[in-house]
């Protein structure tokens, strides 16, 4: 039997295409003849190989079609704009010689941290450092004053728990107009039930994600009554802030909403925390858990702290942090519609008109 | 209905090529490994290329009948893509600790061993198909790839008749098969 008659009777065995009659005589050729047997043996292989090889370079030419199919739709996209910004390009790019730097920086730290430390046996804790809620006893007469007046007022409407008060207060901003608002987790922190409240309308809250390393909690609106707003009048900022640029807040230090503007001071936080940014603003108890925006209105970050012993030295919260957060709550599939705008509607407006934009985004943050 | 439910159906959706099925998989997956490509010295055409081979390692895994995942189909993907990715990182010695997204992983060294040997099947043969020359090479794919008829072949070809074209794509095969042999014995 020559190749190309084996090859063909091999195929024909293989597919299934003999007849009864052909097969038999076959199967018997090959029981006498080992050598062919074992040339049968081969060629199965060897076809088989040959159907796999061109399944997967379909397979391959498929994904690839898919690719191109669903960059064209929009579905996927070849930029990282959603997932990180330059920083973090920079970032990787730089962070062996970074991380060179750091380790050299952090040696020499200590060795001055050392140094201090024997100068001045009065070691910096975290004494020094005032978080910005305000706990209701420390609440002044005045306000107290306010605030049984505003009770009087919305005595029939308001809901907070009946005969109790506020263990702490703070602000809270939306990242999403269907209710999600970004507040300090210190603030909410213990807090069985949250009300926010917004031009004197309360809403009912409820926790749904805290990161007490970073300081930061996100909330939802979980009431009736709260009308959802379409779109956000500022996004959240990716890129770095420099030092020197303009910096401005809302946030509820009394029951009205205030506005400070101040600077960034430095691009990391209390004890060279990478992970927030120091501002020299006005801010106090209450303003915790408010916006830190830039001069277009975009949020840098979220106020947190305060340096007890420093006039105007204000921490806050990066935004990639509120970033991250907003990420990992995304996993769980109840919030995976949350979504942080990143269109800013009031960049070309001026300041009184960004604050009246922003304001309805900003609301006090009550925890009972 | 359920999550594990709406996985399922997508996966066997991907094991027909359905378009619906096999596009979801991939669009919500994809953002994922390339972020963590971009974030591990890779390019996009890097994220896309390990992407595809996690896919088709899930595509391969999803045909068998006896397969069901064990995790999320984000969490597999995922997994298999990150080995593919430092594997080839080390391979070129640009190996660093990874920079780790907050993504959960399985283990998946069988999946891995097993793609790397279908990966040295098909490169074996695709050397061996490259090398054979025309026409040889458009005959046999016509045939064992594209799964054409003879009778088509024939005319697409212009032999007079399906015989003679069967006939010469026995003698190609036969070439395509030394060839294959050949590295085979070298590579073993």
């Amino acid at each position: 039997m020559d190749d190309i008659m084996m090859m063909d009777a091999v195929e024909r065995y293989v597919n299934g295409t003999m007849t009864a009659g052909e097969r038999a005589v076959f199967e018997d050729m090959r029981r006498q003849n080992t050598e062919l047997d074992q040339l049968v043996v081969e060629h199965q292989m060897f076809l088989h190989q040959l159907d796999d090889y061109g399944k997967m370079r379909q397979a391959k030419h498929w994904l690839h079609g898919l690719h191109q199919s669903l960059l064209d739709s929009g579905d996927i996209t070849e930029s990282e704009a959603a997932t990180k910004g330059v920083v973090r390009q920079l970032w990787v790019k730089h962070r062996r010689t970074i991380a060179v730097a750091a380790s050299i920086a952090g040696i020499t730290a200590i060795t001055i941290s050392g140094a201090l430390q024997v100068l001045s046996p009065k070691a910096v804790d975290t004494n020094y450092l005032q978080t910005l809620s305000r706990k209701v006893n420390e609440l002044d007469a005045k306000s107290k004053a306010t605030d049984k007046k505003v009770a009087n007022i919305i005595a029939n409407t308001t809901k907070s728990p009946e005969g109790s008060r506020p263990l702490s207060a703070g602000s809270g901003f939306l990242v999403d107009g269907d209710g999600y608002l970004i507040t300090n987790s210190h603030v909410v922190a213990g807090a069985t039930t949250l009300v926010v409240v917004n031009k004197g309308v309360e809403y009912l809250a409820k926790t749904v994600y805290t990161d007490t390393q970073n300081d930061l909690a996100i909330l939802l609106i979980n009431d009736k009554d709260w009308k959802k707003i379409p779109t956000l009048p500022y996004g959240l900022r990716k890129t770095a802030v420099d030092l020197g640029e303009e910096v401005f807040t809302l946030g509820y230090p009394r029951n009205e909403v205030v506005y400070n503007r101040g600077y960034m001071s430095a691009s990391s936080g209390f004890n060279d925390d990478t992970l927030s940014i120091q501002i020299a603003i006005s801010a106090n108890p209450g303003n915790s858990g408010g916006p830190l925006l830039d001069k277009n209105g975009d949020v840098i970050g979220v106020l947190s702290t305060r340096d007890r012993q420093a006039n105007e030295v204000v921490f806050g919260t990066k935004s990639i942090n509120i970033s991250r957060a907003v990420q990992e709550l995304k996993k769980d599939t109840a919030h995976k519609s949350l979504a942080i705008g990143s269109i800013n509607k009031v960049k070309y407006v001026d300041r009184v008109q960004q604050i009246k934009r922003i304001q309805d985004c900003v609301f006090m943050v009550k925890g009972y | 209905m359920r999550a594990e439910d709406t996985e399922k159906v997508l996966l066997e959706g991907l094991a027909r090529n359905d378009h619906r099925a096999s596009s979801t998989i991939y669009k919500e997956n994809y953002g994922l490994i390339q972020a963590f490509i971009l974030q591990n010295n890779g390019t996009y055409d890097d994220a896309k290329d390990v992407f595809q081979e996690a896919m088709l390692v899930l595509y391969e895994k999803s045909k068998n009948p006896n397969f069901f995942l064990t995790c999320q189909i984000k969490t597999f993907v995922y997994s298999v893509s990150r080995r593919i990715w430092l594997k080839r990182l080390q391979q070129n010695h640009r190996y660093a600790a990874p920079n780790e997204l907050l993504e959960e992983t399985v283990a998946v060294d069988d999946e891995i061993e097993e793609k790397e040997q279908l990966d040295r099947d098909f490169l074996l043969m695709d050397t061996a198909m490259k090398s054979i020359g025309e026409p040889c090479r458009s005959l046999l794919e016509a045939y064992y790839i594209q799964k054409k008829h003879m009778v088509d072949i024939a005319a697409d070809f212009g032999y007079t008749n399906a015989d003679n074209a069967k006939n010469q794509k026995y003698k190609c095969l036969m070439r395509l098969k030394k060839l294959f042999f050949a590295q085979y014995k070298q590579n073993e």
